[in-house]
């Protein structure tokens, strides 16, 4: 059931991004489902859950928007099993350690890409990206993520109440 | 508590292994990438499949509520009338551009006298764009036609009367496009009035005010001006000759003293790309005569 959760939350995060959201984006800046859930799954469910859930959503953006396969499923994975560790520290109930752990997932996405794709080409203007391409991102990712977590969060419980209740 | 868990999720590999696991998986599918094309032909075939109907789907709700929101008053009638009358005028402006092409050429070919290149029709195929980098870093978008409709990798991509880019990776039923604005694209172009030749590179920093960077003009009379048409050039190895980029928007005198650079306006509307056509022959099949 969980399983399905998480498999039925990549698809939709995929599809959505990659289509409304780039109609309801402001300034052309899409927020980052992908990091989102695989930051939420990560901390919530574990170092596992996220790193399979990052895994497959960075090869789908690398199969159809990507040059290399392998690129953005590697930095997903890694940002997965990132969030997993913090798994211990969790909460359900507190709201500030998902928005942090998501904020940081960005940042560090934020950082790979630009490390992976720019800077070895020599674009060097880290300031520019950052104000025009890093800064909005992480401000609507952070707005959005606390919509996602709330209903992921739900999901999640109300699954996981049923199944101490069958047991 | 431990059993509970096992039964609850079955066989469970350690966090450690599945990590290396899975790195490990990531970073031989990068090196298939460069070594082979069979891996990446499976995963593209079975994503196509599987995605491409909702991706389809969810673009034309989305461009439907969008059209809704924009126009609520237009008919449907006049809608589908102003979407073939604009087709048409599409096509038109590019005929159009070829025909002023075609003078510029003329001229060139009575002082020349022994060059005799003509711009053939191009045989086009029309696709609709179904979804778009879910990053902010590039600008790839799908189109909703692959191999099967014998898209094949390589070919320039028009909207409107320009040129929008290059098709970069296929599957059976979707097709990736880079697009021109893109950080990752470099495009040989030639000025339209004075047939000097040009690079133009995507870059994002200047996507946001709307243009293109151009680079490496060499014009040592001063003939180029703002408002000037560039085209694709035809020393280019991927772009067929002629297809409208842009005019020129600001230039100046690089610090070299001997090329000149600046910036050009496109001319299709990349932040509203919804339908596209795909020149279906190749540079490398010898397009011109």
């Amino acid at each position: 059931m969980k399983r399905l959760v998480e498999a039925l939350s990549v698809i939709v995060c995929f599809l959505l991004q990659s289509t409304i959201f780039h109609y309801a984006g402001f300034a052309g800046i899409v927020p980052n489902l992908m990091i989102i859930i695989t930051s939420i799954f990560g901390f919530m469910e574990g170092r596992s859950d996220g790193m399979v859930v990052g895994f497959v959503s960075g090869l789908l953006i690398d199969i159809f928007y990507g040059s290399v396969l392998g690129v953005n499923a590697l930095i997903f994975l890694l940002i997965g099993y990132g969030n997993g560790v913090a798994n211990r520290g969790f909460y359900p109930d507190d709201i500030k350690f998902p928005l942090l752990f998501i904020s940081i997932s960005d940042i560090v996405y934020l950082i790979m890409t630009y490390l992976s794709g720019f800077l070895l080409r020599a674009r060097f203007n880290l300031g520019y990206y950052f104000l025009h391409l890093m800064l909005p991102e992480l401000v609507y990712t952070i707005i959005v993520s606390l919509f996602i977590y709330l209903a992921v969060r739900w999901i999640l419980l109300r699954i996981e109440g049923r199944f101490e209740e069958d047991e | 508590m431990a059993r509970v868990k096992v039964r609850r999720r079955g066989i469970q590999i350690p966090p450690g292994y599945l990590l290396l696991i899975l790195t490990v998986v990531s970073i031989l599918l990068m090196i298939l990438t460069f070594t082979t094309d069979v891996v990446p032909t499976v995963f593209n075939s079975i994503a196509g499949y599987t995605f491409m109907p909702f991706k389809e789907g969810l673009t034309e709700i989305s461009a439907y509520a969008n059209k809704r929101a924009d126009d609520l008053r237009q008919v449907r009638e006049v809608i589908s009338e102003n979407e073939a009358l604009r087709a048409q005028l599409d096509e038109l402006t590019q005929e159009n551009d070829k025909l002023i092409q075609n003078r510029f050429e003329l001229i060139e070919l009575r002082t020349l006298l022994d060059l005799d290149s003509e711009y053939e029709e191009y045989d086009k195929v029309g696709a609709r764009v179904t979804g778009k980098d879910p990053g902010n870093w590039y600008s790839v978008f799908v189109i909703d036609k692959g191999e099967n409709d014998g898209i094949k990798e390589g070919m320039n991509v028009i909207a409107g009367a320009g040129l929008v880019g290059i098709v970069t990776k296929t599957g059976p039923n979707w097709a990736q496009v880079r697009s021109i604005i893109d950080d990752d694209s470099n495009v040989s172009g030639r000025m339209l009035n004075t047939s000097d030749n040009l690079i133009v590179y995507g870059n994002l920093e200047a996507i946001k005010s709307g243009t293109i960077e151009f680079g490496q003009l060499s014009d040592p009379d001063d003939e180029v001006a703002v408002g000037d048409k560039i085209v694709t050039s035809n020393i280019s190895d991927r772009y067929l000759p002629g297809i409208a980029i842009g005019y020129i928007n600001t230039i100046e005198k690089d610090s070299n003293n001997l090329t000149k650079s600046g910036t050009l306006t496109p001319v299709v509307d990349f932040e509203h790309i919804d339908v596209v056509l795909v020149i279906t022959q190749m540079k490398e099949e010898g397009g011109v005569g």
